[in-house]
């Protein structure tokens, strides 16, 4: 039993529950954080790649996805709460502005 | 079994249970809570593979950071429990096999990628200081971007959240 191959594993696992997330809810905050679950999903398969080819760039790329994160979240929070404001819903099937 | 190896399965375990519930919960702050959670779990792990300072970071940063963002938000709006609305038949036949198969075909792929022949498992006494090196030699032009994003991402948060005059 490998640790690296293991994780690996567990980070395409992981993914793929935070694409159904991202595809079956309905609440925009929800569907926010299971992007922040893929994003953890592939600083994990970084990490673990990094171990395996013991090389540090990976471990450089997670700190990046991370900063890209906290940058994600500042602007997505911002505009949940515009959106909050204006539709008094958090309901993404409200938010249909552009469908046509 | 090694000690390395109940450890990972302990973690990992409470790590897709953890995302589960994420999905599973009605309730946003239940969702946070549980992502938290996965957070931390990974955190655990990043230490198994020998990332002591992305494990601190992941932690200060994510799990302290970010996740306070979200439930302060979640708190600000009184966000309710989700409502259920009419999910399509194809989305709700096909959805769940499609997730499975791109999981399976994601772990397919990756595991091919990690040669388990190198696993020696030498993890450098100063990685630390290695890390830190790396960054702030090959990786400085990458890094001062970094710094013009986040300034970027206040200035966008604050326009966008202002209160129209």
């Amino acid at each position: 039993m490998d640790l690296a191959a293991d994780c690996v594993v567990l980070s395409a696992i992981l993914f793929g529950l935070g694409v159904v997330g991202f595809v079956f809810k309905r609440n925009i905050i929800t569907i926010f954080m299971s992007i922040e679950l893929m994003l953890n999903a592939v600083n994990l398969a970084f990490v673990a790649f990094s171990r395996q080819w013991h090389d540090l760039s990976g471990q450089v790329f997670v700190f990046f996805v991370i900063v890209v994160a906290a940058a994600e979240a500042a602007v997505g929070m911002a505009i949940i709460v515009l959106i909050a404001r204006n539709r008094h819903s958090l309901n993404v099937e409200r938010v249909n502005l552009l469908k046509l | 079994m090694s000690a390395e190896t109940v450890l990972f399965i302990v973690f990992a375990g409470i790590a897709v249970m953890a995302a589960v519930n994420l999905i599973w919960q009605r309730h946003p702050i239940h969702s946070a809570l549980s992502l938290i959670v996965v957070m931390v779990s990974l955190a655990a792990l990043y230490l198994l593979l020998g990332a002591e300072l992305l494990a601190a970071v992941q932690i200060i940063v994510y799990a302290g950071a970010i996740m306070v963002l979200f439930v302060f938000v979640i708190m600000l709006l009184n966000a309710g429990e989700e409502e259920r609305t009419e999910v399509s038949h194809a989305a709700k036949f096909l959805g769940v096999p499609l997730a499975v198969a791109l999981t399976g075909l994601l772990a397919w792929r990756m595991w091919a990628f990690a040669p388990a022949a190198a696993a020696s498992a030498v993890t450098d006494q100063n990685q630390t200081k290695m890390l830190s090196r790396l960054l702030f030699t090959d990786f400085t032009f990458p890094f001062e971007m970094t710094s013009i994003l986040i300034l970027i991402a206040i200035l966008g948060a604050v326009v966008l959240a202002k209160r129209e005059q």
